[in-house]
């Protein structure tokens, strides 16, 4: 039955023509759609953090500076408050970056893997991949923050 | 060589082994989905009363394993192997459910093609004659796969409109030598295919090449022509896999007609807003145990050819960039 030297059959395809294949057929993101709710999302979120530092100036009799500090804290609870109930990754799949950039955004970042890795222990679950997703951002946040610091200081000699 | 292989990776059954039964159970996502009915147990949350995701799919795919010995009258300890595997680093699901079982283990790694080369390899044991049952099983659980493969579940981000998601669900098959019911035919074993892919998002376009490879194959070896088979039905292309997979085979010259599908399309719906489709092990393992099985013993389908598409890369090649090596595994069954 067996019959010898079969080879061929190979996919007629080059893998160049491949790419372009795979280029036309996988579906684009909804780029306008996704501005406009990101825009709506991240504009919402923003809003909220002013009434809420509005009601610190005025209501608790904050700084402007201290209030934005407390703004800021609130909404960073409000971000680790949401992700641990479950809700901020659904805000984020439909907000897109509009979710990510600001300040809750971060705090999901951060309240996700705490959460995550607590089943692999609190030293190398928790401790060890803490900083999994923020851990980029921060390295090459501070990073550049040194660098600018340097170059404002050289500028000013 | 033995006359039981023919042409370039394919073998044929003398002795065609039969399916006595199959069993799966899914998580609550796939339970809403269009084949809820097929289904054996449907859980209610992606827990299920265990205290991780991980002990979860092990749980699942033990009680898929001892549900299908149930279902066929068997006594586990009667069996013989079991073949499985998933998708978590080093297997655990399965050796951890084959830890509670207590009987001979054969852990497998094809990633999401596991549940077609588990029954390739459980029917040529048996038709080899070591063995008399085999159970062929596979699971997938989407929070396991996300937290291995990706980010930790509750990350917010948005995905790619190509993306699949990993389908929760443990399906396993009883093979024996003796009985009634479908039978295993044939099966065509894949090869390691990679036209260079690198986004691990898109895995239909990652593994189409493979599949359609293993497919060119299968119809040559076996002389046979598409339309031989009720239905051809890959694992988990996905909605942007399958039709690359057409447009692949149709550059070849051997274009597919009505009668191909796949699992991961099949199992949710568009509605659900999984964008491309279900993929991982349980996604052709449940779709095979359940909505395939039942057609075919209430005679709606006759002859169908499961292709298990299987993408064989890994967190770490894929952050060094290496392209994505892909396989597909054929078996046909079929009832007379």
């Amino acid at each position: 039955m067996s019959n010898s030297n079969l080879r061929p059959p190979v996919i007629n395809l080059t893998p160049e023509e491949y790419k372009t294949m795979v280029q036309r057929i996988s579906p684009k993101p909804k780029a306008i759609k996704n501005a406009v709710l990101a825009f709506m999302v991240g504009g919402l979120i923003c809003s909220i953090g002013q009434i809420l530092i509005n009601i610190y100036i005025n209501y608790f009799g904050l700084s402007k500076v201290s209030a934005q500090t407390a703004g800021t804290a609130t909404l960073i609870l409000i971000g680790a408050l949401l992700t641990g109930l479950g809700v901020y990754d659904n805000i984020v799949r439909f907000g897109g970056a509009g979710g990510i950039v600001p300040v809750t955004g971060f705090a999901n970042s951060m309240v996700s893997p705490a959460l995550e890795y607590k089943r692999e222990g609190y030293v190398f679950g928790v401790g060890g991949k803490l900083f999994t997703v923020a851990g980029p951002i921060l390295v090459y946040g501070i990073a550049t923050s040194i660098l600018v610091g340097i170059i404002y200081v050289l500028l000013r000699l | 060589m033995g006359s039981k292989k023919v042409g370039n990776q394919s073998i044929i059954f003398q002795n065609p082994p039969f399916i006595l039964a199959g069993y799966n159970i899914v998580g609550p996502k796939e339970g809403e989905g269009p084949l809820k009915d097929s289904y054996d147990q449907i859980m209610k949350d992606t827990y299920n009363g265990e205290k991780s995701w991980e002990k979860t799919e092990a749980k699942m795919l033990e009680t898929a394993l001892r549900g299908v010995a149930d279902k066929a009258k068997v006594t586990v300890d009667s069996v013989d192997f079991v073949l499985a595997g998933d998708l978590l680093n080093q297997i655990i699901s399965s050796s951890f459910a084959a830890r509670q079982l207590g009987i001979p283990f054969i852990g497998l790694y094809g990633a999401c093609s596991t549940m077609a080369l588990s029954t390739a390899l459980g029917a040529m044991l048996i038709e080899g004659g070591f063995a008399g049952q085999v159970l062929c099983a596979a699971s997938s659980h989407h929070d396991t796969a996300e937290r291995q493969y990706r980010m930790p579940t509750e990350q917010g981000n948005q995905r790619a409109m190509y993306a699949q998601w990993t389908v929760t669900g443990a399906g396993a098959l009883l093979l024996a030598a003796s009985g009634t019911g479908p039978k295993v035919t044939s099966a065509t074993l894949g090869r390691v295919i990679d036209l260079g892919t690198t986004d691990t998002n898109n895995m239909g376009a990652a593994m189409a090449p493979a599949v359609a490879d293993t497919i060119l194959n299968h119809f040559q070896d076996l002389n046979r022509q598409p339309d031989y088979y009720d239905l051809i039905v890959t694992g988990d292309l996905g909605t942007v896999g399958l039709q690359l997979l057409k447009e692949i085979l149709k550059k070849s010259n051997f274009p597919m007609g009505k009668n191909l599908s796949d699992c991961g399309v099949m199992v949710f719906s568009p509605k659900q807003d999984i964008h491309a489709g279900g993929s991982g092990c349980g996604c052709s393992a449940v779709v095979l145990s359940g909505y395939i099985l039942n057609q075919m013993n209430s005679g709606e389908l006759k002859k169908v050819l499961l292709i298990g598409s299987g993408s064989l890369h890994s967190p770490t090649s894929a952050l060094q960039g290496e392209s994505i090596p892909a396989i597909g595994h054929a078996v046909s069954i079929e009832i007379s």
